[in-house]
């Protein structure tokens, strides 16, 4: 803005003294004088047109302060997969956050960050982020704009600091250009940083699933009659928590797993309220037969144990979810058939033109 | 006479609308405000000064940092002036020793008996829109900013930070004795938590910060590191060498509400 300001000056000043020697030069010239310059180059963006799938909700982000424009998308998306935003500059967001699953880890149970240094929970996948109220398994962070630091400054997962990640990026050859394409400036602020990366993570929509054709009625979204059983045994056994097209009512709660080997006391950590020990995020289930392992620390390999777990495997533990009493015992009484229909059901929230979109690649 | 005095209050009413209606007509100036900070007695000195806290513990800090924010004056005549939002943040760090003299411009001139301000970052800063938190409110700032004084993991503002060295301690991995005291919490966003947000006053006594156009007062409060570990509650780094996002926190802020006293003044004049 500034060197803009500073050439359009210098153009001015020139054209006035042009003008000026001109007229005092050639009294009663007749040629006028036709100004002539550099023509300055036009910062000219490209609204990204965000579209709300039929079937979800209204979405939580504010998107008013953070217009969203195609050089912002693809900022973030360059940000997303670089390595330099680890301090060592060996990890990028998506090296944890792997698009073929969407956006999960699957090969670590735990966050697996800078020199090998493992996290105390499992990754969560990413999709439909415009639509939560908070982030993390705790809810710590609730405005998506403020996430990526949380990852960037933890000690075991990218251990880079902010303020000298910017400054990195502000000598770096391509970011000036980069942020001056999105934001008419090669000034690279906090705030261009954030909401860049906010642009690219908002397009992460998932809403193709087949499960999502079939709420919409739309061509290829026929469901086969064990994954239609599976859908009437999710709405009457799991849909309490795993509520809605995000598969999450968003609040927090113990779901009896043993903590004989793990005594994360969850969301209490954030809050300090008692009531919060041992809670958890319901996380939603899209795509979730693809972004294995389960559980905020990974224990479950697979559906078939998650379903198990909740079948025969809920803990007796003060801080329980009442929904997961079922007559006063803990757990929901599943036959190993129903518990087959609701992992078929699980499988047609899989979006493969989500996990496969080039757009939301490192190209 | 009822006339007279509707007559009278209208009148009133339009000279007062008339003096809202127009700022420009009232003359402004410049207050600072220097925060000193001490051990006790003693100046404090970062990684030299040696100093003993109520409990007897002797203890070098490292680190001394707190903001204050949403800043107000009050003059003899009770009137307030509340410095504008935007610019009512500043980040005291004993480092950076340009942090600790605030320059409030635009004061209304007049005679101020007190500031009163929070020790911290309020709630409605503290959740606003990212691009509304420059400067020092930065969490990825320079050393000036809130670089180092923000929790990413549960997005909050430090509002005061003490780090130190201390035999009372116990020794860390490193071989080293320290004691780590961030204190945070705002209330919290969508969940109620603990509010650790304190509100200071300091009177200037007998003492008045005379605002004109030519004439900058500077106020100087003294903040006193020894008091955290004195007050409602004796601290000991022994029993407590890493206070953060715990309940006991508030045992550490209830103290620190407590830490600045007023010192004095000198005033500038220019011609």
């Amino acid at each position: 803005m500034r060197r803009w300001n500073l050439i359009g000056l210098i153009v001015s000043v020139g054209l006035f003294g042009a003008a000026v020697s001109c007229q005092s030069g050639e009294p009663g010239g007749s040629e006028p004088v036709v100004p002539v310059g550099p023509k300055p180059v036009d910062y000219k963006t490209t609204p990204y047109i965000w579209q709300k799938p039929a079937n979800f909700p209204d979405p939580i982000y504010n998107f008013a302060r953070n217009p969203m424009t195609v050089e912002g998308v693809e900022l973030g998306r360059v940000l997303f997969y670089d390595d330099a935003l680890s301090a060592n500059g060996t990890i990028s967001c998506g090296f944890c956050h792997q698009q073929g699953s969407a956006f999960a880890h699957t090969d670590h149970a735990l966050s697996h960050g800078i020199n090998d240094k493992i996290g105390t929970r499992n990754n969560l996948s990413l999709q439909n982020l415009a639509f939560y109220k908070s982030f993390f398994w705790d809810g710590g962070v609730s405005d998506l704009d403020l996430v990526p630091i949380a990852p960037i400054e933890n000690p075991v997962e990218m251990g880079h600091n902010m303020g000298v990640l910017l400054a990195n990026l502000r000598k770096s050859p391509k970011y000036p250009a980069l942020f001056k394409t999105a934001y008419g400036s090669d000034s690279i602020t906090t705030e261009r940083f954030l909401k860049s990366l906010s642009q690219f993570m908002l397009t992460m929509v998932s809403a193709n699933s087949r499960y999502d054709k079939f709420v919409r009625k739309e061509a290829g979204g026929e469901l086969l009659p064990d994954e239609l059983a599976g859908q009437t045994l999710f709405q009457q056994k799991c849909a309490t928590c795993h509520a809605g097209e995000l598969f999450t009512d968003q609040t927090f709660r113990n779901n009896g797993l043993s903590r004989a080997l793990n005594q994360d006391k969850g969301r209490s950590l954030v809050t300090l309220r008692p009531e919060d020990k041992y809670r958890f995020k319901v996380p939603g289930l899209r795509n979730v037969d693809r972004s294995p392992p389960y559980m905020h620390d990974g224990r479950f390999l697979t559906l078939e144990q998650v379903l198990k777990h909740y079948a025969s495997g809920v803990q007796e533990v003060p801080e329980l979810d009442p929904a997961l009493r079922t007559d006063g015992k803990p757990g929901i009484p599943l036959t190993g058939t129903e518990q087959k229909q609701i992992i078929a059901f699980l499988q047609t929230l899989t979006d493969f033109d989500y996990i496969s979109d080039r757009r939301l690649g490192p190209n | 006479m009822y006339r007279s005095l509707l007559l009278t209050g209208l009148f009133g009413l339009a000279v007062w609308a008339c003096d809202t209606a127009d700022p420009d007509l009232v003359q402004t100036g410049t207050l600072h405000l220097t925060f000193d900070n001490v051990a006790g007695a003693q100046d404090l000195q970062l990684t030299t000064g040696t100093y003993r806290n109520a409990t007897g513990e002797s203890f070098t800090p490292t680190a001394f940092n707190y903001f204050v924010s949403n800043i107000k004056l009050t003059a003899t005549d009770g009137r307030q002036y509340i410095v504008p939002q935007d610019s009512s943040y500043f980040l005291i760090r004993e480092n950076v020793p340009t942090s600790q003299t605030i320059s409030l411009a635009n004061v209304p001139v007049g005679d101020y008996k007190s500031v009163s301000f929070l020790i911290g970052v309020d709630s409605l800063r503290s959740t606003m829109d990212i691009g509304r938190r420059t400067g020092v409110l930065d969490p990825a700032g320079d050393h000036t900013s809130a670089n180092g004084m923000y929790w990413s993991w549960n997005s909050g503002y430090i509002f005061m930070k003490l780090e130190g060295t201390s035999p009372s301690a116990p020794t860390d991995a490193t071989g080293n004795s320290t004691f780590r005291y961030h204190v945070g919490f705002f209330g919290g966003r969508d969940t109620r938590t603990i509010n650790n947000l304190k509100t200071v006053t300091i009177d200037f006594g007998s003492d008045l910060a005379s605002v004109k156009p030519a004439q900058v007062p500077t106020v100087t409060v003294q903040t006193d590191v020894l008091k955290i570990f004195e007050g409602p509650a004796a601290v000991s780094i022994a029993k407590n060498p890493e206070v953060m996002v715990s309940d006991y926190s508030q045992t550490v802020a209830n103290n620190y509400a407590r830490m600045m006293t007023y010192k004095g003044m000198t005033t500038a004049t220019s011609n």
